[in-house]
């Protein structure tokens, strides 16, 4: 515990001197849903109605985007294959580091998703909803995630195909999130979507990082 | 006689050699007969006409994308787990063909939407998913061609096809969900009366045909994979002395 404690700090602290990357996924996440409005049109009430999907779809591909830094880094300057070394369950480690990620980027997500909710005219009914997909959500978008992250360590410029094998997977999250705000807002039980969704990130959370440990193990064989 | 028997590739080739004729012709007199059914015996539908006949290529197609999906996803894990060599073949074999085999089943499904339901697309439960299914084919095979050691491929791209398998009931059942929620109940729905035998043996014999021209496509590609791999090996040793 005491040793993924001090991983997820040091991932934290790289994140936070290099300063860039955080803040350019959230730039991105933010300049995604302003391209909405000027491609839909300005009408209120039609922003109204795709703000949930728009905001999900958003948060997915910057969430995807801020993959290739889960594993690169440490896998070119070799500090993975020393953590690999260093007696830990490379399990724990991998988890570790997708706890650091969704703290850099899944939180910034969550946190700047009601703002820009409030500028795409999103019914008021919607924001508890929004608020509690994006928090049981976005983990599981950095587990998934992983995964794509891990298989394509070794591939020169994997980022094209990080999001042709990501985002399939991605569906079921974008799916269930969606329909719950959609349900809030039209004044229906949004629970049975919160639920699955809750459902979804639980099953992840054993399941991907023992995939991305295995797959993390082979590139660096 | 274990699995492992037709690890030595010489000894697979051999078999393979002798099968594939067999498949092939076996594939091709049930594809005529199959389709002289479907296309001159089988009666036009009473509310489709001679559309229906679009059914006979695109129902088969349609389950040969899942049975590939499920072969590849069943060959990865013995791949993974036993290490047997031929397995990995099988498996990066079987992709092209279910992708194929899933692109046919879109492009039929979209032929047979344009007279029923006026369009070429729906955003219908069954198209969305077999739309993302060929995603996670092209992604399967992608992953193949982007790493270069192919050892470390065949594991890369195993570990996906499982991770791919366990996701496939979970986007299907959210794509259900999702399409109950966002589609209005105006598409046609198919499952009308229990289908007829002169249209079922017909559709039965074209799903015989498409089985046995998979196994006739796989035993191909497998054998040229060896090939090439023989050939790579030769021209290794050749260098080097």
């Amino acid at each position: 515990m005491k040793q993924l404690g001090a991983i997820i700090q040091r991932d934290l602290r790289l994140a936070a001197r290099q300063g860039g990357a955080t803040f350019l996924a959230l730039v991105f996440f933010v300049l995604t849903v302003t391209l909405f409005p000027l491609g839909i049109g300005p009408e209120p009430a039609v922003l109204a109605r795709v703000a949930p999907g728009v905001l999900w779809v958003a948060a997915l591909l910057a969430a995807m985007l801020s993959l290739d830094r889960l594993f690169q880094a440490d896998f070119e300057d070799g500090s993975l294959e020393q953590l690999a070394l260093s007696g830990l369950p490379i399990g724990g480690v991998v988890l570790a580091k997708i706890i650091a990620h969704w703290l850099t980027t899944g939180l910034p997500l969550l946190l700047a998703a009601p703002i820009l909710a409030v500028l795409l005219n999103m019914d008021d009914e919607g924001f508890a909803a929004l608020m509690l997909t994006m928090l049981i959500g976005t983990p599981a978008l950095s587990l998934i995630g992983a995964i794509g992250a891990a298989l394509t360590l070794t591939v020169r410029r994997g980022g094209v195909l990080l999001s042709l094998l990501v985002l399939p997977l991605y569906i079921p999250v974008l799916i269930f999130g969606v329909s719950a705000i959609d349900a809030a807002v039209h004044g229906l039980n949004a629970k049975p979507h919160l639920l699955l969704l809750a459902a979804l990130t639980v099953a992840c959370l054993p399941l991907c990082p023992w995939a991305a440990a295995a797959a993390v193990k082979l590139s660096l064989e | 006689m274990s699995m492992h028997y037709f690890a030595n590739p010489a000894r697979f080739t051999r078999l393979a050699g002798r099968i594939q004729p067999l498949a092939g012709c076996l594939a091709a007199i049930l594809l005529i007969v199959g389709l002289y059914l479907a296309l001159v015996q089988a009666p036009a539908d009473y509310q489709q006409g001679e559309t229906v006949r679009i059914m006979f290529v695109h129902v088969p197609s349609a389950w040969m994308a899942l049975f590939c999906y499920s072969f590849l996803a069943v060959a990865s894990a013995v791949a993974l787990i036993w290490k047997h060599p031929l397995a990995d073949l099988a498996a990066k074999a079987s992709a092209p063909i279910g992708a194929g085999f899933t692109f046919l089943a879109l492009v039929t499904g979209s032929l047979w939407g344009k007279p029923m339901w006026g369009t070429w697309w729906v955003w219908d439960a069954r198209l969305t998913s077999v739309l993302i299914l060929l995603f996670l084919y092209l992604g399967y095979m992608a992953l193949w061609q982007a790493i270069e050691d192919s050892q470390k491929a065949a594991k890369a791209a195993a570990v996906l096809a499982l991770v791919g398998a366990v996701n496939v009931p979970i986007i299907k059942f959210s794509v259900d969900w999702w399409n109950t929620l966002h589609q209005p109940a105006s598409v046609l729905r198919m499952d009308g009366p229990a289908i007829h035998p002169s249209m079922l043996w017909p559709l039965l014999i074209m799903a015989l045909a498409f089985k046995a021209y998979f196994v006739t496509l796989l035993l191909a590609r497998m054998r040229m994979e060896l090939n090439l791999r023989r050939i790579r090996a030769l021209r290794l040793a050749e260098r080097s002395s």
